[in-house]
């Protein structure tokens, strides 16, 4: 919300600068984001009466003249300005001072031009900030020509009104009643402890008519009020300077007097309001209702827009005239010729014009303001304030036809029955956890404008009607505490509260080991958005009745890129082993511990599941058995024997890929991304990719370290190298071994060989092979009892897998 | 000098003259060894008269017994030089790279997630995770932010269905717990949260943390006295807190709370705009309403809720620059949070 210093100073008497009511603001709720000094860019210019004006010697197209700066003496500037006079007053801009250039400011110095001296420049509108609204002339194509009676050598800003600051203050959701200057000032009163001068001082002479208008709101729940007011003898013209120049201050141009009153009044009060030429409203009848299915409107910048019953419009007895709450249409709009005015000034639900200001693209002041709130108090203090300004500017008359639609409160204006809230000071001190003196809270509560009735231990209050965020005690107390100032609050460390043990559950200890022991391997921990895009389940070909196809869209995504909740994490992890590369790094290791979505059912009827996945990645540096070892290596920390059996992806290398099981149930999938699509995102170095059901995995972690006494006696190993087919794997010769003798602890492959001499389709294979002693025996392995166990496994390998000893 | 004394004196010439210790050995066992010469000389024993095998037997023995003292210090200074040709010829440059796997990082998120569940696990706070795609009840009704209310409009939510939607805030999560335990209690809240938002300071999906206290007779005094301990635990032991007032429709009276700039101690400087100050977490009394909704019963029973972005703490307590650099995954990004 912008808030002009000097329009605030209208109605309250304000003896602090700026910047200190800005730490005042500040101090009670109101963050001035930022606080604009308009004339800062404008140093040392001041007004200057030339005397002459002469030809340039040598150039035609400058003018040297003689300027007279009252008391700051006489200056020579040349200037090249055609509408420069003798006798003319303009803003002269000294050696040293700076004006505005372009955006952004223009040192000025003396110097000479085309030989000769030139201390100074005359300043346009433009190069002091200001336009017509601010003064007369601001716009001519040349110097700013100052009024004749002007006072010769003083600073230009106070003359042409840019001495003055805005305050451009955040407002909270919560109050809308402060997004209007008479709001602020309100609380600017509240806070200085000043009075608040009334915004309504004199009042209104309604003159007496025939015309009678009829307001019909056919829906009271999206229009809970509706106030017009029917204005005569409209004479249209031009708005008065003052009017003009608060209005440009808050960037506002002016149009006509009648237009320019509802914008002002939007601006004090914060109440949208619309003046109709009456002439244009057939049957002198007003209908809000909804739009027909493709019913079509016209606004004021001539924009058609074709509607839908989510739609409001104001109608006439005949037609559509308004966009409820967003923009009058071009049908009934005020022109040069307008003699009678309808006002309106309604209440229109936040929601229903921020839904129709959306959908149809079209936004105005008024469409902000309601999207922000509006209470009923504000229509009637709008039009009476908007009445007054008519009569007072001499703009037209008012009248006595007020109509209303869809009136809830027993009366008009005043007549709205505040809100009550009865409570004790007990009760606000308890919340705090302070002691308020009685009289401080009274006071508070007084200066923000509550009636407030002392009880001795309770108090009542009745609330403002533009307090609609008012509606208990610890509203009242948090009034009190902004107001008295937060830095009366004492920290204190729960002394009466009761002690909670803290600290993470079994499980997300789990998953922060989890992550160590990846980090521990070499990956570094990524983290991704939660979703992406259809065209990433494209690029991984995944087919189109794949599971992970079936994911949860997001309704009002930010693009496509980004409109899928994540079925599968490899997606995000591709796209980073892809950024890194592109930026120079050519190797690494990344994983990634997050949720994925499962719906049940599409559309979403209930929530889905959230499955929490590890995705983990290797590139450039490093294969398969690398990007295995960090699976193992969460197999060891956690007391689990995953299994790997050959297994295609679409997206995997279909000979090195494979899924990952733990027993009989597949728990993820690991393997080299296919070279194809390696090709079509230029990676020209491996990528190595798995992905693994966190969930399934974690449910079969190992519950705490079991303990078994260790042997008395050694290990033994024994070395063997058996021949065998292509098709025989690693996995089937362990299993195979560890099968045939009790003893056998581990067997471990060291080496494959292939050569001709073996014969075609053969490959020698090398495996260490420890045996243990049984913890409880008594002696150690003899090499006999080793040997015979050797010779067990031997005859179990060529028996099982056609295994010829080398 | 008989042969003897020409034996001892040959050996020590040779002995002398043996560089290494296995041309010292071939010296010694060429008198002492098997088919050495003493070992002849011994054995030449049996073809002398009886009456005079004993003092020769004597004279070769002590011959023999020089020798071995004679060999062994010569043994030992061989090895002495040895053992120095050997260690000079082995020095290393110890400069050159160790052998190891290099370590990868946790995420800066997650560093700075588990430093504060740490800090408030320490008073007593337990850690509560709920869903990431919540109902409009959690995320927004049931936190006093009914249909239509303005508050619904500070945040730009993404929705699945007009039911269901991306949650918006971790606060989400205070009404699951709360449905679950009965007070007293302290919970933490951290997870995921998203908004239809994203430009430079703007990510559509990031971190927050919240926190809640409920128990009876909790005051607006508590709450500055946790955050004032949290600040100090987290940027520096003399950090302050300053609160001002706001609006979260979740709580009443609501604050924003400042942590002075441990960048400057206060006095202002570039990371705080030089205010001296910077804003760090939302704050508030639990609103009756919302503990009414969870079935709490706010006569009895009064609260504190805080929440903070986690990425803004990351990026105060590392000086990160970017709120894009936590999604982009850049390894050398990455790299820099190893410990």
């Amino acid at each position: 919300m912008k808030v002009p210093f000097s329009w605030l100073k209208e109605y309250v008497e304000i003896d602090i600068s700026a910047r200190e009511l800005e730490e005042k603001l500040f101090s009670c709720g109101f963050e001035v984001e930022e606080l604009i000094d308009l004339g800062k860019d404008v140093e040392n210019v001041v007004v200057g009466r030339i005397e002459a004006c002469e030809k340039h010697p040598d150039a035609d197209r400058l003018t040297v003249c003689t300027v007279d700066c009252g008391e700051l003496g006489k200056r020579q500037i040349v200037t090249a300005a055609t509408n420069v006079f003798a006798g003319a007053r303009v803003p002269v801009a000294l050696d040293g001072a700076t004006v505005k250039h372009e955006g952004g400011v223009q040192k000025i110095k003396t110097g000479k031009l085309r030989g000769v001296v030139s201390e100074g420049m005359f300043c346009s509108g433009e190069e002091l900030g200001i336009n017509d609204d601010f003064y007369e002339g601001a716009e001519v194509n040349g110097i700013l020509i100052l009024d004749m009676g002007t006072p010769l050598g003083v600073d230009i800003r106070p003359i042409v009104g840019i001495d003055d600051y805005i305050f451009d203050i955040a407002v909270t959701a919560n109050r809308p009643d402060c997004q209007s200057i008479y709001g602020m000032a309100r609380e600017v009163a509240a806070v200085l402890k000043k009075p608040l001068k009334r915004l309504v001082e004199t009042d209104f002479h309604p003159v007496s008519t025939d015309v009678k208008f009829s307001v019909e709101v056919k829906e009271p729940k999206l229009c809970p009020l509706y106030v017009g007011s029917y204005v005569k003898d409209v004479k249209i013209g031009v708005s008065p300077r003052w009017m003009r120049r608060r209005l440009a201050l808050m960037g506002l141009r002016s149009v006509n007097n009648v237009v320019d009153i509802t914008n002002y009044v939007l601006l004090e009060v914060g109440q949208p309001m619309h003046a109709f030429d009456r002439k244009f409203l057939h049957g002198d009848k007003i209908v809000v209702r909804r739009a027909e299915e493709g019913e079509k409107i016209v606004t004021l910048d001539e924009k058609e827009f074709t509607l839908h019953p989510d739609n409001l419009l104001i109608c006439d007895g005949e037609r559509p005239v308004a966009l409820a709450g967003i923009m009058g249409g071009l049908n009934s709009e005020i022109k040069g010729d307008t003699t009678e005015v309808f006002l309106e000034a309604a209440v229109f639900a936040r929601d229903s014009v921020r839904k129709t200001s959306r959908a149809l693209g079209q936004r105005s002041d008024s469409s902000a303001r309601f999207e922000k709130g509006v209470y009923e108090i504000f229509p009637w203090m709008a039009m009476t304030r908007a009445l007054i300004l008519m009569e007072e500017l001499g703009c037209g008359t008012p009248t006595k036809c007020t109509a209303v639609g869809n009136l809830n409160s027993p009366s008009e204006y005043g007549g709205i029955a505040p809100k009550m809230i009865e409570t004790t000071y007990e009760k606000i001190d308890g919340l705090l956890g302070i002691h308020v003196p009685k009289e401080e809270v009274y006071d508070i509560l007084k200066r923000l404008g509550f009636g407030v009735t002392d009880m001795g231990a309770s108090f009542s209050v009745s609330v403002p009607l533009e307090r609609g965020d008012i509606d208990g005690w610890p509203d009242l107390a948090e009034e009190v505490i902004r107001m008295y100032g937060y830095e009366h609050i004492r920290p204190t460390f729960l002394e009466n509260a009761s002690v909670t043990h803290g600290g993470l559950t079994p499980a997300q200890k789990q998953e922060l080991h989890f992550k160590e022991t990846l980090v521990g391997e070499g990956y570094s921990e990524a983290c991704g958005y939660s979703f992406y895009s259809e065209k990433d389940l494209d690029l991984l070909r995944l087919p189109a009745d794949a599971p992970e196809r079936r994911a949860i869209r997001i309704k009002n995504p930010l693009g496509e890129d980004l409109s899928v909740m994540r079925t599968i994490l490899a997606p995000t992890m591709l796209q980073n082993v892809v950024r890194n590369v592109r930026r120079g790094n050519d190797s690494g290791r990344l994983f990634e511990l997050a949720n994925v979505y499962i719906a049940d059912m599409l559309p979403l009827e209930m929530l889905p599941e959230e499955r929490k996945h590890v995705s983990i990645a290797l590139w450039g540096e490093g294969d398969f058995f690398d990007l295995k070892g960090a699976v193992e290596a969460v197999g060891e920390a956690f007391g689990l024997r995953f299994g790997y059996e050959r297994g295609e992806r679409p997206f995997l290398h279909p000979g090195i890929s494979a899924r990952i099981k733990l027993g009989e149930r597949e728990v993820g999938w690991i393997g080299e991304l296919h070279p194809a699509i390696a090709e079509g995102l230029a990676l020209e170095r491996r990528v190595c990719l798995c992905e693994l059901d966190y969930a399934a995995v974690s449910a079969k972690f190992r519950k705490g370290i079991s303990f078994t006494p260790v042997p008395k006696f050694p290990d033994v190993q024994r070395d063997l190298a058996v021949v065998v087919d292509e098709g025989v794997t690693c996995a089937e010769l362990e299993a195979c071994i560890l099968h045939a003798c009790k003893a056998a602890k581990r067997a471990e492959l060291f080496d494959v060989y292939r050569d001709a001499r073996l014969g075609a389709g053969k490959k020698s294979v090398a495996l260490h092979i420890t045996f243990a002693p049984d913890p409880a025996a008594d002696k150690p392995i003899s090499p006999e009892t080793a040997d015979g166990f050797f010779n067990k496994i031997v005859s179990n390998l060529r028996r099982c897998l056609g295994a010829e000893l080398r | 000098m008989d042969d003897t004394e020409k034996m001892v004196e040959e050996a020590t010439a040779e002995a002398e003259r043996a560089e290494s210790s296995r041309a010292l050995y071939e010296v010694k066992m060429k008198f002492l060894g098997r088919t050495g010469k003493v070992t002849a000389l011994l054995k030449s024993m049996k073809d002398l008269a009886a009456e005079h095998r004993p003092a020769f037997g004597k004279r070769v023995n002590a011959v023999r017994e020089r020798l071995e003292e004679m060999f062994s210090s010569f043994e030992q200074r061989v090895k002495e030089r040895e053992l120095e040709a050997k260690l000079s010829s082995e020095q290393i440059d110890v400069t050159m790279p160790a052998k190891r796997r290099s370590k990868g990082a946790l995420h800066p998120i997650t560093r700075t997630r588990m430093e504060l569940i740490d800090i408030f696990s320490g008073m007593g706070f337990e850690v509560f995770e709920g869903p990431e795609i919540e109902n409009e009840h959690y995320n927004f009704t049931a936190l006093n932010t009914p249909p239509d209310h303005p508050a619904r409009d500070m945040q730009d939510t993404f929705y699945i269905t007009d039911e269901f939607l991306l949650r918006t805030q971790t606060s989400a999560g205070q009404i699951r717990f709360m449905e679950k335990r009965e007070p007293p209690f302290k919970m933490l809240s951290p997870g995921r949260v998203f908004r239809s938002d994203d430009d430079a300071t703007h990510s559509p999906m990031f971190y927050q943390m919240e926190g809640l206290v409920v128990d009876r007779g909790v005051t607006m005094c508590d709450l500055q006295g946790m955050l004032d301990e949290f600040a100090r635990t987290m940027f520096a032991s003399t950090s302050k807190t300053r609160l001002r007032p706001s609006y979260f429709p979740f709580t009443e009276p609501s604050v924003e709370v400042d942590v002075s700039c441990a960048a400057c101690g206060g006095a202002g400087c570039a990371l705080c705009k030089g205010t001296g100050w910077i804003e760090v977490l939302g704050a508030g009394m639990v609103n009756r309403r919302v503990l009414e909704n969870c079935g709490v019963d706010p006569d009895e029973f009064t609260g504190f809720a805080f929440g903070m972005g986690i990425e803004r703490i990351a990026m105060l307590k590392y000086g990160i620059g970017h709120i894009r650099s936590f999604t982009e995954n850049d390894v050398r990004f990455l790299e820099q949070f190893k410990d």
